[in-house]
């Protein structure tokens, strides 16, 4: 199509295309509408900027520009000995590093931390980035290997069980050992194996299970336990670690993940049973959720420590950080049933229908066509979750374990550091700290919500 | 979910950790653990705090490091369990410390129904006063009018009332719930005098602004005899623990330290020969080698030099040795003769 066929179009440009007004462009024009739009904007603008002012100096002031940054005690951190105000008083805080990060870990086996720490790190970031090939297998690593390699390097290892399942019927069958274990566990061991099997292979009939089936995930599932157990008890020589010696950010991190990875799949399975038709799960979940949402943390873990041990009997103790992780997992979980429901809810009943009308099983509707959809729409309640139990775990002070801020608290009445600001300095750090770990998670959750949200996007 | 079945299965293991139940003999116990279990504060400065590298350290530390010293021959060989004010006397009773050191007011309450002894008084404390030293004042009794900082819910809030209403002496108390808000208070101005323990004020007036512009009014208005304590019932382990104290006092008397201890342990005063070991089998008496007086100066030091070291005047909070002086230097410590 030639142009003069066109009579309508002009064949030249009329006029030179000019650059958009001054007061829409540039900064002048983004400051106009964002800022200075209206009078109200205006008042909220010089508002915001007054907060700045008020607040955003001070705060640099203390922690960056009348800081202290050198020095091996208290004098260095005095006004009288520094001749100027004193801010932040940061060699206090590198004094207390390695209190920090280990607790009172043993200065020798802090190795062992480390590569806690490390292994940590390298399983989960690949895990976390969608390019990363080997996810089963990273996943594998991180949820089934590390936490036992993680545990025996911590602690040391070698429980030296002594009962298993049979103890708690009376049954003990001595204290002969071969190899640093204890022959009569590993007897009770096998037992409660052939009569788990032979139970299973018993029953399964009345299910409609197949027998030889049944009595190989018996046997693979006591072979998993088997093993574990084997790790746990083994004597690899490394000097036994008592959790009491443990503290700072290893504590937090301990209590935290372990907090937040069995919260998850606890939560998930809670919401499930609440709305499930059979009465009897049905209520449990309800009773569990409501007791566990209805006491304060505090509570739990005051009654977990100074309760529980009035009821067990005599010599049977449980590790106070244990008791700690117990109280925390249970209360994080029914915390996370509710939000995980709150997704359930929100799926719409097509979903379910459509998903029986392809023919699929109740757990395989979960599965592939529910839950995926559920979770994907609950991941800021989730997220918000996590980041919460984070910062409550702070709450461990209260039963004697020294976690990131306890072992602060303790490092703030070491005479030797006791200077006005040394208070303000701990506080401000453990701040950081925590804010450091909770943006994190805040940032890759949004990011995931991205990930995820494409098919939803118009 | 496998994980978190591991879990329990690993927690049903870790029920094998935790403290050993408490048994009639606690030194045997102890001997056999091959270290001393320890209660001490979850921070208290001076007395059981720790340091940079995380060793505890601290009055009531080093007396534990004492009993170590004298079993061991090591004073490195205990553990020490932070222990809350709350659950402090469950832990002893429990078994799970051999000792309380923890800054324990030893009261007749305490003493009788609580199951437990008291071995002595380490520390001899009481609430006192800080004050600006512009204010010239000499006695807690030139306080009439003054405002007073204290931590609400405290007994030492109790006692101000107490003593001013005794004393006929106006006052005006403002309470704050924590101690760092009320030192804030103090350093602000908001009050005239801060009142607490005195060990206590000594510790708060490092985070004062000007240290050197206050002051502690040397006379106290309670009585706050801080000492360790055992469970009831097993009189071995509550000589052991009395006269590990006693053996640290006298020590100082003889003028024993860890400096001097290889010298004296040649003399020939009869009174030193006996107190380390030479003479006599004190020590197997209460369970321990002869030379357990020895081995406490050599690794802990005497009572004067513990002292000095953790709250003295060597320390950072520089407290002034008053009432917990030798009976022949004006004070009231006093060890019960080894005879």
């Amino acid at each position: 199509m030639s142009l003069d066929t066109v009579a309508y179009v002009a064949p030249v440009d009329l006029r030179p295309q000019e650059p958009a007004p001054v007061s829409t462009r540039g900064a002048y024009g983004w400051a106009r509408a964002h800022l200075f739009g209206s009078i109200g904007q205006v008042l909220l603008t010089l508002f915001g900027i007054w907060v700045i002012y008020v607040v955003v100096p001070p705060l640099l002031k203390f922690f960056i520009f009348d800081a202290v940054w050198t020095g091996t005690g208290r004098d260095a951190c005095l006004p009288e000995t520094v001749g100027r105000p004193v801010g932040a008083c940061w060699p206090f805080i590198a004094a207390k590093w390695n209190q920090i990060i280990y607790g009172f870990y043993p200065e020798a086996e802090r190795w062992r931390v480390n590569t806690v720490y490390f292994f940590g790190a390298a399983l989960l970031l690949p895990l976390m980035f969608p390019k990363v090939p080997y996810k089963r297998l990273n996943a594998l690593a991180f949820f089934g290997i590390y936490p036992v390699a993680a545990f025996v390097l911590l602690t040391g290892g070698d429980l030296d069980l002594r009962n298993f399942v049979l103890g708690w019927f009376g049954l003990d069958l001595g204290l002969a050992s071969a190899g640093g274990l204890r022959v009569g566990f590993w007897l009770q061991f096998l037992i409660v194996t052939g009569i788990a099997v032979g139970i299973g292979m018993l029953v399964c009939p009345f299910f409609g299970g197949e027998r030889r089936s049944v009595a190989k995930t018996i046997l693979k599932t006591f072979a998993v336990i088997g093993v574990v157990l084997l790790v746990v008890d083994i004597d690899l020589g490394l000097v036994p670690v008592e959790t009491r010696q443990w503290g700072g950010l290893l504590v937090t991190l301990v209590i935290a993940v372990t907090g937040i990875t069995v919260s998850l799949p606890f939560g998930i399975l809670l919401a499930l049973g609440r709305r499930s038709e059979l009465p009897l799960v049905k209520y449990a979940s309800i009773i569990f959720i409501e007791f566990w949402r209805g006491v304060p943390l505090i509570t739990v873990l005051f009654f977990a420590t100074y309760m529980l041990p009035l009821f067990l009997p005599g010599r049977f103790t449980i590790d106070g950080l244990l008791r700690a992780l117990v109280g925390v997992a249970l209360f994080a979980s029914a915390y996370m049933a509710e939000v995980v429901r709150a997704g359930l809810q929100a799926i719409p009943k097509g979903q379910y229908e459509g998903a029986m009308a392809l023919g699929l099983r109740s757990g395989l509707m979960m599965r592939l066509v529910v839950l995926p959809q559920a979770l994907k729409l609950v991941i800021p309640g989730i997220v918000n979750n996590f980041i919460g139990l984070f910062k409550d775990t702070t709450l461990v002070l209260i039963v004697s374990i020294f976690d990131l801020l306890g072992i602060l608290r303790a490092a703030f009445t070491d005479p030797s550091w006791a200077t006005p600001t040394t208070l303000f300095t701990g506080f401000g750090f453990a701040g950081i700290v925590y804010f450091v770990f909770c943006y994190g998670m805040s940032r890759y959750s949004m990011a995931l919500e991205r990930r995820l949200d494409r098919n939803r996007r118009h | 979910m496998s994980r978190t079945l591991k879990r329990i299965l690993l927690a049903a293991g870790m029920f094998a950790i935790g403290a050993s139940a408490a048994g009639a003999a606690t030194l045997d116990d102890v001997k056999a653990r091959g270290a001393l279990n320890c209660g001490v504060s979850q921070g208290l400065p001076g007395f059981s705090n720790p340091d940079d590298k995380g060793n505890w350290t601290g009055l009531d530390v080093d007396y534990c490091r004492a009993i170590a010293a004298a079993i061991f021959n090591d004073p490195t060989k205990v553990k020490f369990t932070p222990l809350s004010a709350k659950d402090r006397f469950t832990a002893l009773q429990s078994g799970a410390v051999d000792v309380l050191s923890r800054n324990t007011t030893w009261t007749m309450s305490r003493d009788t129904t609580l199951g437990l002894n008291f071995s002595g008084v380490t520390y001899y404390d009481g609430q006192g006063f800080m004050v600006r030293k512009s204010l010239n004042l000499k006695s807690v009794n030139e306080l009439n009018g003054a405002s007073i900082c204290v931590q609400s819910g405290t007994t030492n809030e109790l006692n101000v009332g107490d003593y001013f209403r005794a004393n006929n002496l106006k006052y005006e108390l403002i309470a704050f719930a924590t101690s760092d808000e009320t030192v804030k208070a103090y350093d602000s101005g908001r009050c005239d005098a801060l009142t607490s323990d005195q060990s206590q004020l000594y510790a708060l007036r490092l985070k004062l602004t000007n240290v050197a512009d206050h002051m502690v009014l040397p006379n106290v208005i309670s009585k706050e005899p801080l000492g360790p304590a055992v469970r009831q019932g097993d009189d071995q382990w509550f000589d052991l623990t009395k006269w590990v104290y006693f053996a640290m006092l006298n020590a100082e008397e003889l003028g024993i330290n860890s400096k001097n201890i290889d010298q004296m342990a040649a003399s020939n005063s009869p009174e030193i020969k006996r107190l380390l070991g030479s003479d006599g089998k004190f020590g197997e008496s209460i369970g321990v080698s002869n030379d357990w007086v020895v081995r406490i100066v050599k690794h802990v030091g005497n009572y004067g030099e513990m002292f000095e070291k953790n709250v003295g005047t060597s320390s950072p909070l520089g407290i002034a040795r008053g009432l917990n002086n030798l009976w022949n230097k004006g004070g009231v410590q006093y060890g019960m003769p080894v005879r």
